[in-house]
């Protein structure tokens, strides 16, 4: 049923056959000597018609500015994520590799390198699907890499599966202010964040390795955002292992924080459930649980975790070297080696004193480590280490919080059903 | 600028006012013109003398685009003014063609203007919404193409210290159109806010009041009063005019809120830059980045009361790196000038 167009660059001009209303199959010739590869990507994206399908052939092809998509229902595919590669390592100008911002779009089949800013951006997109892309810097981790690799903010209905992001200075993975997520099957390395849910509703995240980040994955919420109050996210399944990169973001980012050696961290959030992961060999801990830190003037924002259930994960060998501040402060309170399973213990002030409210505690159950253990556990009452350390008092023991966790539903989408 | 005005007015006393309609239909058509001249909007094209019923005009404060100048027209459809309704962008009704003339002062001699026109933007509310359309002009100067993807120029500017240099200069493509003028989900114009136009602009025909002149000329409606009374941003360049806070802003209004507002593209930061913002959280004070990454240059928060050296704000304003720079588009310099009044309005913030 497709029509079937090969693209001379010169044919580009004669883009107006796609009025027929035939989904197109447009073959793009990046080698040409009348227009650049920039010219020619870039003017088939904002010449498409939605169902039409962009095919990027293979080769590395050097672009000099971001690369925009505003067509609903498009598919860019190149031939694969190490055949198709499309570098920016000599980009002069956009804050973005490439930036969607359109709906029913899938991108697949090809790479993103060394990006000056993020490598993909998608804003207020629906039904969003990266497949089988990859996204790198290639000279490894450093501070001036750009931020994220792959990153739908905004959007609703996002698939991101089959994806590698490595050396992001912030996330490689990293979804914010979205809603209906899932991120599976795909490989985050050599980033501070390997995958990074933020300010996000109904998430799944699972089948996914996160190593050689500084963190692993992250469930953060985030004051002061039109979209915050992140909850329903669902992390199971994932290798989260050997997170050992030195923490490179610059500072000021809020990840710049995070701990080298965090297997699965979750601030702020309610209703996270961890389950069926194997966390080994992070060097500060397992799994860190922990409230905002920080002041937040906006009084909508609710800092604490609140109904954390974290069961059934396997866990190696963590915690042999806690790192920075936090994980000093750990030491210090906790001593070393530190618990699989870190909890900050705050808790709203009423709660500090009469526990937490049914249903929006910390429920850890049934987690497994090395020679068949449970993994230990550690309630740091930071809020009294600080305020009153005559009242303060680590506790190992799983907390009895009343009530139950959530029982969150698989998130679904209609780009899951195809 | 003065000296383009004098050129202006003495055009159209030679062309003795001329009727020449601007084409509509062109405007209207869902195919856009390949060249600028299709339209009609100029008596004289290449120096840039309106055709009867477009009305040149100036903004108290504009953008920053590398140091343009700027020749901006509107055109609104005979007998079908724009409706004033308050200090916002009028309503303009369908038909409405708004257009802005990017151009450098002339170095080689060799132009018939003394200015070097580099592209022409058109703005045009089709019955379906605003369309933007960049068309780029010729080395000959007699006609401007329609380059919808945009186009890399090499161009040498004359920054604000009368100083030349050649740059890079980045003609938008239609995505990046939208990029600033997409507003929750539509595009809309960015400029022409009531406020903004609120001043004296030199006509052929003498110093007039722009919303006076629009409401005499058939071009605006509905205006409530004098315009001496009405809601006016400051001039960011007169210190006389406006405090430095009020200046400040009025720079942040146009240079960033476009994005840094509810409802555009930069909203998920959380920094809000517009005129109307009142909490300064969200204008950026003790605020920290979001998804900065490296444009957070090492600092916490976006403003620091009296500092701006570890201002967030002013590192990327003070920066030609994609990755850091803000605004993202628009630019390849750093503006000095407006970097100086970020600045001074920030270190004169208490803490």
């Amino acid at each position: 049923m497709h029509g079937m167009k090969l693209l001379g660059m010169m044919g580009l001009a004669a883009l107006v056959w796609s009025a027929d209303a035939q989904a197109a199959i447009l073959e793009l010739n990046l080698t040409s000597d009348e227009a650049s590869a920039q010219e020619i990507i870039q003017e088939a994206l904002i010449d498409a018609s939605p169902g039409d399908t962009i095919i990027l052939p293979a080769g590395t092809y050097a672009l000099t500015d971001g690369l925009s998509l505003d067509v609903d229902g498009v598919t860019v595919r190149g031939q694969g994520p190490d055949t198709t590669i499309l570098s920016f390592k000599e980009q002069a100008s956009g804050g973005e590799g490439l930036l969607v911002t359109s709906d029913r779009i899938v991108l697949e089949g090809f790479a993103i390198e060394d990006v000056k800013g993020d490598a993909i951006k998608a804003n207020g997109s629906d039904e969003i699907t990266f497949r089988d892309i990859r996204v790198e810097w290639t000279n490894g981790p450093a501070a001036t890499n750009g931020a994220y690799g792959l990153y739908p903010v905004s959007s609703t209905h996002v698939l991101i599966e089959n994806c590698v992001a490595i050396g992001a200075s912030d996330a490689g993975i990293y979804v914010g202010q979205s809603q209906h997520i899932v991120v599976r099957n795909s490989r985050a390395e050599y980033n501070v964040a390997g995958i990074e849910i933020e300010n996000s509703y109904f998430a799944d995240v699972y089948g996914n390795v996160a190593t050689h980040n500084t963190g692993g994955i992250l469930i953060f919420d985030l004051p002061g955002l039109p979209q915050q109050g992140g909850h329903s996210v669902r992390v199971f399944n994932n290798q989260s292992v050997n997170n050992d990169t030195p923490n490179f973001a610059p500072e000021g980012n809020i990840v710049g924080g995070v701990p080298m050696g965090t297997g699965i961290m979750v601030m702020a959030n309610r209703d996270v459930e961890l389950f069926g992961n194997e966390i080994a060999d992070n060097a500060t801990t397992g799994v860190l649980i922990v409230a905002y830190p920080y002041e937040a003037e906006d009084e909508a924002y609710q800092p604490f975790p609140a109904g954390i259930h974290v069961h059934d994960n396997v866990f190696g060998r963590n915690g042999f070297g806690p790192d920075n501040e936090i994980g000093d402060m750990i030491a210090e309170v906790g001593g070393t080696p530190v618990a699989d399973i870190v909890w900050d213990g705050r808790l709203p002030w009423w709660e500090t004193f009469f526990g937490a409210a049914a249903n929006k505690g910390i429920y850890v159950e049934n987690n497994s480590a090395i020679e068949g253990e449970e993994a230990d556990f550690i309630n740091l009452d930071v809020t009294f280490w600080y305020a009153a350390r005559w009242f303060h008092g680590v506790d190992r023991n799983v907390p009895d919080h009343a009530g139950a966790p959530a029982t969150l539903q698989p998130v679904t989408l209609s780009q899951l059903s195809e | 600028m003065m000296r383009f005005a004098l050129l202006l007015a003495l055009a159209l006393q030679a062309m003795g006012g001329t009727a020449l309609a601007v084409n509509r239909e062109v405007a209207l058509a869902e195919k856009p013109a390949k060249l600028l001249s299709e339209y009609d909007l100029f008596a004289e094209l290449t120096q840039q003398v309106p055709a009867t019923g477009v009305v040149p005009y100036d903004l108290i404060t504009p953008l920053f685009t590398d140091y343009a100048v700027k020749m901006r027209f509107v055109s609104v459809p005979e007998g079908q003014p724009a409706t004033y309704q308050g200090e916002g962008l009028p309503d303009f009704p369908v038909g409405t063609i708004l257009v802005k003339t990017f151009a450098y002062p002339d170095v080689s001699g060799t132009l018939p203007n003394d200015l070097r026109l580099i592209e022409t933007r058109l703005l045009i509310h089709q019955v379906e919404g605003w369309v933007a359309l960049p068309y780029v002009w010729n080395d000959d100067q007699t006609d401007a193409v329609l380059k919808r993807a945009g186009k890399s120029l090499s161009v040498t500017a004359t920054l604000g210290d009368g100083s030349v240099q050649d740059i890079r200069y980045v003609v938008p493509n239609v995505n990046q159109c939208k990029g600033c003028h997409v507003s929750n989900g539509a595009m809309t114009p960015i400029g022409p806010k009531a406020r903004n136009l609120n001043h004296d602009f030199d006509y052929p025909a003498g110093r007039e009041n722009q919303l006076a002149h629009w409401a005499s000329v058939g071009a605006l409606s509905a205006l409530p009063g004098d315009p001496v009374d009405l809601p006016r941003i400051a001039d960011w360049l007169d210190e006389d005019s406006a405090s430095i806070e009020q200046r400040a802003r009025a720079y942040l209004d146009v240079n960033c809120a476009h994005c840094h507002i509810e409802g555009g593209p930069g909203k998920t930061s959380g920094l809000f830059l517009s005129w109307e913002e009142t909490d300064t959280a969200q204008l950026g004070i003790n605020k920290r980045p979001i998804a900065a990454g490296r444009g957070s240059g090492g600092l916490d928060f976006d403003i620091v009361p009296g500092d701006p050296e570890t201002s967030i704000l002013h590192y990327r304003m003070n920066s030609v790196d994609p990755g850091v720079m803000m605004p993202e588009t628009g630019r390849t310099l750093i503006h000095t000038e407006g970097l100086e009044l970020i600045r001074s309005w920030i270190a004169s913030l208490e803490d």
